[in-house]
């Protein structure tokens, strides 16, 4: 297929969605945020992502509507360009060259072709804002280098600086200053708060500022949880403020709505507060939204806010406060205990969300499924709360079981410890809770894994822990007189001379067990739960245990605390091999016998890939994150890739995943970046907009394609097949407003008529006095017809037909590829 | 500085009583202050806001309403339905007048001063005519429903505006009826109360009334048409209180719950003329009801049931930040309300209607610096001593013997002898008070207790002599001719030949008692003394002034004296000048001539006149570690201020005998537990 390129570390999705900001369109229909290098458009009616702009190389900071031409859109990044979309297309228009790094973009209706950005020279913390003239030029690429300097000292995140009253004046804050620029004056105001001086641990220095739409009023947000409405900025001594206080806490942001009647504003509560009239008194909240507010942003309609929350989440909230549309990414606002897991079932990618939640997320399409409310309890935001922790996750083979733990410890003797199981309800497509077991442990549950094998009709769990002990669980029959049903008991505890048991694993086919006992290997029999045999390298206790899978399963492996990577050949008992590695993460393909290990090293991680029965790694890559890598996970490929490179043959069948300690999920590509960038927008050079939803591929433009391609290659220029577009009676139908259409039932007999052949369908009614051998001629002539429109329906029906399918070109392969790989089970449930 | 033992005494029981009313006098920059007790006090703003005057109150005088008319006549009217005038120079009630309305509720004069208006408990709202020397009724306007709580004359007089119950009524002053009548919003908080009492109106100049209410708002009305023009809820409790500045740019308002609130005129945008009245800071000096506020052009003046005055500059008015420019609170009255007699430790406290006497305790203990000493015999509460009838004592006295007391209500003076028996006293009341002893300002015992001053309200000084049960009226002193202001501080030389007194404005007097005839007159000083005394054997007059201005002025010399010029000509240290309460007490060290011990309400001072002045340059306020350094450091340093400020609020602070000092304190969470609850206000985090 492609030419391989070497493999690379790409981004894989779950970028934050709440960098900066979310800007709505001028009609609201859209809504855009910065994503890593990209810039998303989500619909705000449905959620979606509509589009995603590629072009930026480097993180994406900012981004504005284009103020004097509302379908168009600016964003700057790190990389020192400033690009101009077409965001209904998806199309890049111009690219301006600033160069240097650019934080922060605003851009002002009144300032006729300038923007302003955030920059900031020498020093690291030293930022300034400038304004940028964006010169007419036809060209693609332009150069912007008139630069005019605006304000020093300013903070570097945008919600510090404000326009306001139609550009007439910017304010900024930091620390405890708010510096006011009149443009048309050109003075520069600054205020300071008086109580940073003389207080030791004055907390009110500002988090953000925002201006009046119609007044002259600068609304900022203070750490101590207070908003401060400044008036008469312009005058140095006569300047007032009033104070408002809700907020306990910092107060993250705040907006105006349009017409500057209500202010919002935001903060680690997850409570968005609405002053009406800028009063104390009056105000409105929309509590529980889950997580701490980042950003607020007001849609230039007024009819819609947005919110952006730490956990990655953009709420669209209507303007009665009611939330409507939730877009949530990959919640990474805290840590990972549970580690990557994949959900047999749907293939997402699960592991700790917001508190006391399992995220599912799905890779393909870069978006959380949902989320399930393991601790079941109301979160409560304070930091000095020791909160309920989720440690442990695991599946069984099937999805059908969900095993969790959390833990909560308050002193070092006071352990709260609850293991929870969760069957998977086909009716309700969830999991429920099954068996709750509390304190199954004495101490701290470091290990949790279920027998995989296919063949085990009965699902076992081992859970090992701290405290010497490991805890195999069954499912028994539970029934009593009221219900049938199912619980987990505990089966077997076994020890190893009161050693902590630090790992369990089951063997591929689930007839060995394996137990770490710090430096100790243990394998049992999961049958009789006897203890076959034992294995002690006397280096280091062992941080990883998996056995091998598929040709290897006689070998099991065991990563050391003291940088050893071992093999142990189960057949004859002995070491088969072993070798110094700094193993952090060590992870089995279920499609082959391939292991990845990533081993830590000064410089970053590294990644090796080895079979068991050979200790040459079949692949090895240096430094794939400069960074910690803490998990790491395969996912089995739906569509098999054929790399033909022996290097790359080990992600043929799989996909690696690894989670660096800053949370950024990464995978490896072998595509050709320039490839990886073509998007689909490009190929779909759409005159609407429409999301590309299965039913477009059906009955939009790819059709038209398809005829084409087939009226090529069968070279038939007798029919015609008539688009959808030209038949009037169609269009008429389409573009008539719904409410002066009639009836349904009156339309239908028209829009089928419609849809026959035409030139066939001179039917009896319109010739009915024509010649007779004329008509004989027809009906030969019709019959050949309805042989081809059966064809053609067959091919939209099942899938194309084989015949056809080599006639296709590459990229409408791909597009079919894409269609196949989207998962329409919902439909069968139906 | 030397050691001495300090009683330190906490058993002053002292309550001030809450603030009701305050009127603000923009051409005298004074300020009246009336409290719940009918007492009312004028402070003078410009000068280091001292307490110059007061009226001394009267049980069934609860003023509701004070105001300044015709430049410089105060009235004021209360529930007992009289209008009240005051005589500012002779310090005692002018007249008063019944309005025959029943109680009355509110009192504004027209802003031409000459018309007074009241709001009475039947509905009817009353005009006077201001005379030359009295007020005469003129009429009535059209009577409403129920009581009037508030008014307001619009700026060209033409209109007034009276807030009621339930709703605001807009008069037409030529034909005294009811041209609108604008219904209040009952709602609080979306919840039907009762009834929404109007506490107060404002109208402005451009026809907007401003109202505020017990339902928590503060609201604008459009006077010409009777509509609500716009409405904040600022408070969950009562709006009791409104002030608007003379410019009608700002104003302020003060709720139950202790917030004042600043309200400002200001321009929506930069380049338009459009103006919004915007809330802007809220402040929250007090912590129970203000009952009342005052808009002076550079402060915000606020006083409620927590009893104090809050003062609060307005920066963006204040030219210079200079001391002006500091918030003031002031809490306690700038006169003595103890006396002590040394020979017998005994302390005599004032009230309002009693007086108490004290024995100090004793200890045989001793011990280093700093040191609590045990009691080896407990403060012993000898006397109360209750007034006959409803007026509040004006002044007391206890003689350096211990063995009379004198007080003094606004009608009556009071003249006791003590006798002691062992641990018992006895109290016998001196019979047949001469009549021209009716009522005193300042009574002083001279030092060997053998005569008695009293300076009366008319402006004479009456010497009477002691002895033995009896008393004898020695020699009066008349007011220098022409001037009918009262003397209000008395001081007596130890040697008993010479009296000092000072009135409110004008100069000291000093007189010679040998000679029963006035000996001179200290030159006049631009700011009230504060406090007197003359020194022993040198007969020098230490005069302290309420600019914190300290003079020596030698009596024999008839002159300043050296050390006097001297610091009048290097001048006072800049944290000496920048203190904000008035020194009220002067005494002196019987075997130390150049000590002079003086106190304010934070600090109790020793001036050394031996040692060097301070500059600008030195510490004023000895610090701490000073007294471990060595001997050579601390004379390097020292300097004629040995300021403690140990104890705080200082009442009173005297010298008993060489080693022994008493000092009365009165802690101001002491005075906030005794006052009733505040309004419970949910706090956040408990």
């Amino acid at each position: 297929m492609e030419e391989e390129e070497s493999l690379r570390v790409v981004r894989c999705g779950g970028s934050e969605l709440n960098f900066r900001r979310a800007v709505f369109s001028a009609d609201s229909k859209y809504i855009f945020c910065v994503s890593g290098d990209f810039v998303k458009v989500y619909s705000t009616a449905t959620e979606e992502c509509v589009h995603i702009l590629h072009g930026h190389s480097k993180l994406v900071t900012g981004v504005q509507p284009n103020p004097n031409n509302h379908l168009q859109l600016y964003s700057c990044s790190l990389d020192g360009t400033i690009k101009l979309w077409d965001y209904l297309d998806g199309i890049l228009i111009k690219t301006f060259v600033v160069g240097h790094k650019l934080h922060a973009l605003f851009t002002v209706a009144h300032a006729e072709d300038s923007v302003f950005v955030t920059i900031n020279k020498e020093k690291p913390d030293v930022f300034q804002l400038v304004s940028v003239k964006l010169p007419k030029s036809s060209s693609q690429e332009i150069e912007a280098k008139e630069v005019s300097f605006v304000l020093d000292y300013i903070n570097q995140s945008p919600k510090c600086i404000a326009f306001g009253n139609e550009g007439e004046y910017v304010a900024a804050a930091r620390d405890f200053y708010l510096s006011v620029y009149f443009f048309k004056k050109k003075t520069t105001s600054r205020f300071t708060l008086s109580s940073s001086k003389n207080k030791k641990h004055a907390k009110n220095d500002f988090t953000c500022v925002a201006c009046h739409p119609k007044e002259d009023c600068i609304a900022s947000g203070h750490r101590d949880g207070k908003i401060r409405l400044w008036r008469n900025f312009d005058d140095d001594k006569k300047y007032t403020y009033t104070c408002l206080h809700w907020h306990h806490d910092m107060v993250m942001d705040l907006a105006f709505s349009v017409t500057g009647t209500s202010l919002l504003s935001g903060g680690r509560e997850s409570v968005l507060v609405e002053w009406r009239d800028a009063t104390e008194k009056n105000k409105e909240f929309l509590p529980r939204l889950g997580a701490t507010i980042e950003h607020i942003s007001v849609s230039p309609a007024g009819d819609l806010f947005c919110t952006s929350h730490s956990d990655n989440k953009i709420i669209v909230i209507h303007r009665n406060l009611e939330a409507s549309a939730i877009i949530q990414g990959l919640v990474k606002d805290r840590n990972i205990f549970t580690g990557l897991l994949i959900d047999p079932r749907t293939s997402a990618l699960v592991l700790n969300g917001k508190p006391g939640h399992l995220q599912f997320y799905s890779l393909q399409s870069d978006k959380q499924l949902y989320n399930l409310d393991i601790i079941q309890q109301e979160y409560i935001n304070d930091s000095d709360l020791i909160q309920i922790e989720l440690t442990k996750a695991a599946f069984d083979c099937q999805g059908n079981w969900l095993a969790t733990v959390e833990q909560r410890q308050e002193k070092e003797t006071e352990l709260e410890l609850q293991m929870k199981l969760w069957a998977y309800n086909k009716k309700t497509q969830g999991f429920v809770l099954n068996t709750r077991v509390g304190m199954p442990h004495e101490d701290h549950i470091t290990a949790l894994c279920f027998c995989k094998a296919e063949k085990s009709e009965n699902p076992t769990l081992v859970t090992a822990s701290k405290d010497g002990h490991f805890k195999v669980w069954i499912l028994t029959d539970d029934s009593d007189i009221y219900r049938k049903a199912f619980g987990w008991t505990c089966d077997f505890v076994g020890s190893y001379h009161k050693y902590q048991a630090t790992n369990c694993c089951f063997s591929e086919d689930g007839s060995l067990l394996a137990v770490s006992f710090e430096e100790i290997v243990t394998i049992w029999d999961s049958e009789t739960w006897e203890l076959k045999c034992t294995f002690c390298q006397r280096a280091g206790k062992i941080r990883h245990l998996c056995f091998g899978r598929l040709t290897c399963s006689k070998y099991l492996l065991g990563a050391t605390e003291n940088d050893f990577l071992c093999c142990w050949n189960l057949l004859s008992c002995e070491l088969e091999w072993s070798t110094k590695l700094n193993v952090k993460v060590m992870e089995t393909d279920p499609n082959s016998e391939n292991i990845a290990a990533i081993a830590q090293s000064s410089v970053g991680s590294d990644l090796f890939v080895f079979k068991p029965s050979e200790p040459r790694p079949l692949y090895i890559q240096k430094t794939i994150s400069r960074e910690e890598v803490h998990w790491g996970v395969f996912v089995p490929r739906d569509v098999p890739e054929s790399f033909t490179s022996e290097a790359y043959q080990w992600l043929n069948r799989s996909q690696f995943y690894f989670l660096t300690k800053s949370q950024s999920l990464l995978t490896f590509s072998a595509k050709s970046p320039e490839e990886k960038l073509t998007p689909t927008s490009k190929q779909l050079l759409a005159e609407e907009s429409l999301p590309t939803t299965p039913f477009y591929f059906i009955l939009g433009k790819h059709r038209q394609q398809q005829d084409e391609t087939l009226n090529d290659s069968s070279g038939n220029e007798l029919v015609q097949l008539p688009l959808t577009e030209n038949i009037p009676a169609i269009s008429e139908l389409l573009h008539t407003p719904a409410h002066v259409l009639p009836s349904a039932s009156f339309l239908c007999s028209m829009f089928i008529n419609s849809l026959l052949l035409s030139k066939e369908t001179k039917s009896a009614e319109e010739i009915p006095d024509d010649v007779d051998m004329e008509e004989e001629r027809k009906s030969d002539d019709s019959d050949e017809e309805n042989d081809f429109t059966e064809k053609i329906q067959d091919t939209d029906t099942i899938d194309l037909g084989e015949d056809i399918l080599h006639q296709l070109s590459k990229s409408e392969e791909k597009e079919l590829r894409k269609l196949r790989k989207v998962d329409y089970s919902w439909i069968a449930a139906l | 500085m030397g050691e001495f033992r300090v009683h330190r005494v906490r058993f002053f029981n002292y309550v001030p009583s809450g603030i009701r009313c305050v009127a603000y006098n923009n051409q005298s920059n004074r300020l009246a202050v009336s409290r719940t007790d009918g007492t009312v006090e004028i402070y003078n703003l410009s000068a280091n806001y001292f307490q110059e005057k007061f009226f001394p109150g009267h049980e069934s005088r609860a003023t509701e309403a004070l105001c300044w008319a015709k430049g410089h006549r105060l009235f004021s009217a209360g529930l007992n339905g009289e209008i009240i005038e005051y005589d500012l120079q002779a310090l005692n009630i002018k007249y008063s007048m019944d309005a025959f309305g029943g109680p009355i509720w509110s009192m504004t004069a027209s802003p031409g001063g000459s018309q007074l208006l009241i709001g009475c408990e039947d509905g009817s709202v009353k005009l006077f005519q201001i005379t030359s020397d009295k007020i005469q009724f003129e009429r009535n306007f059209d009577r409403q429903k129920s009581r009037i709580l508030s008014l307001s004359w619009h700026p060209s007089g033409t209109h007034i505006a009276a807030g009621s119950i339930d709703y605001i009524s807009v008069f037409d002053v030529k034909s005294g009826s009811a041209a609108h009548k604008m219904m209040v919003d009952r709602r609080y908080m979306g919840v039907s109360k009762r009834k929404c009492i109007i506490w107060g109106v404002a109208f402005l100049s451009d026809g907007t009334v401003i109202s505020v209410d017990s339902a928590g708002k503060v609201q604008f009305w459009d006077s010409a048409t009777g509509t609500l023009v716009k409405s904040h809820l600022i408070s969950n409790a009562d709006v009791q209180s409104i002030a608007v500045s003379d410019q009608e740019d700002s104003f302020v308002v003060g709720t139950a719950e202790g917030t004042v609130f600043h309200f400002q005129l200001v321009s929506v945008t930069s380049n338009s003329n459009e103006k919004q009245w915007v809330r802007t800071k809220p402040f929250q000096h007090h912590t129970h009801d203000v009952r009342t506020v005052a808009h002076s052009p550079t402060a915000l003046i606020s006083g409620g049931t927590d009893t104090h005055l809050v003062i609060r500059p307005l920066m963006e008015k204040v030219e210079v930040k200079n001391y002006d420019a500091a918030l003031r609170k002031i809490t306690f009255p700038h006169r003595r309300l103890i006396s002590c007699s040394k020979k017998r430790q005994l302390l005599l406290f004032q009230f309002a209607h009693h007086l108490e006497l004290w024995r100090l305790g004793s200890t045989v203990a001793t011990g280093k610096n700093g040191d609590i000493l045990p009691l080896s015999k407990n403060a012993d509460h000898l006397l109360q001593l209750k007034t006959k009838g409803p007026e509040n004592i004006i002044c007391s006295s206890i003689s350096p013997c211990g063995s009379w007391i004198a007080y003094s209500t606004a009608s009556r003076f009071f003249l006791y002898r003590l006798s002691y028996e062992h641990d018992n006293v006895s109290l016998q009341r001196v019979p047949k008070m001469p009549a021209f002893l009716r009522s005193a300002l300042q009574i002083l015992f001279s030092e060997d207790s053998a005569k008695l001053f009293v300076a009366s309200n008319q402006g004479s000084l009456h010497i009477i002599q002691l002895s033995e049960g009896h008393f004898k009226h020695l020699h009066t002193f008349q007011p220098p001719s022409g001037t009918v202001e009262s003397m209000c501080l008395l001081a007596v030389s130890p040697d008993g030949s010479w009296l000092a007194a000072s009135g409110t404005s004008a100069g000291v007097h000093i007189y010679s008692l040998k000679q029963l005839k006035p000996h001179c007159t200290v030159p006049a000083y631009n700011f009230p003394v504060t406090a007197l005394a003359i020194a022993p054997n040198t007969n020098n007059l230490v005069i302290a002034h309420s600019d914190q201005q300290v003079f020596e002025y030698s009596i024999p010399d008839k002159q300043y004296t050296e050390w006097s010029r001297t610091i009048q000509k290097q001048g006072f240290h800049h944290l000496w000048l920048q203190r904000d309460t008035p020194i009220t007490h002067i005494s002196f060290h019987p075997k130390r001539p150049m000590h002079i011990l003086l106190h304010d309400a934070y600090m109790f001072c020793i001036i050394d006149k031996s040692l060097p002045l301070p500059n600008d340059k030195t510490l004023l306020y000895n610090p701490l570690s000073l007294a471990n350094e060595s001997d050579g450091a601390r004379r390097r340093t020292a300097h004629a201020f040995k300021i403690s400020k140990k104890y705080k609020p200082l009442l009173f602070m005297e010298l008993l005998d060489e080693r022994t000092l008493v000092a009365v304190e009165r802690p101001l969470d002491d005075i906030i537990a005794q006052l009733p609850p505040p309004i419970k206000k949910k706090k956040f985090g408990t």
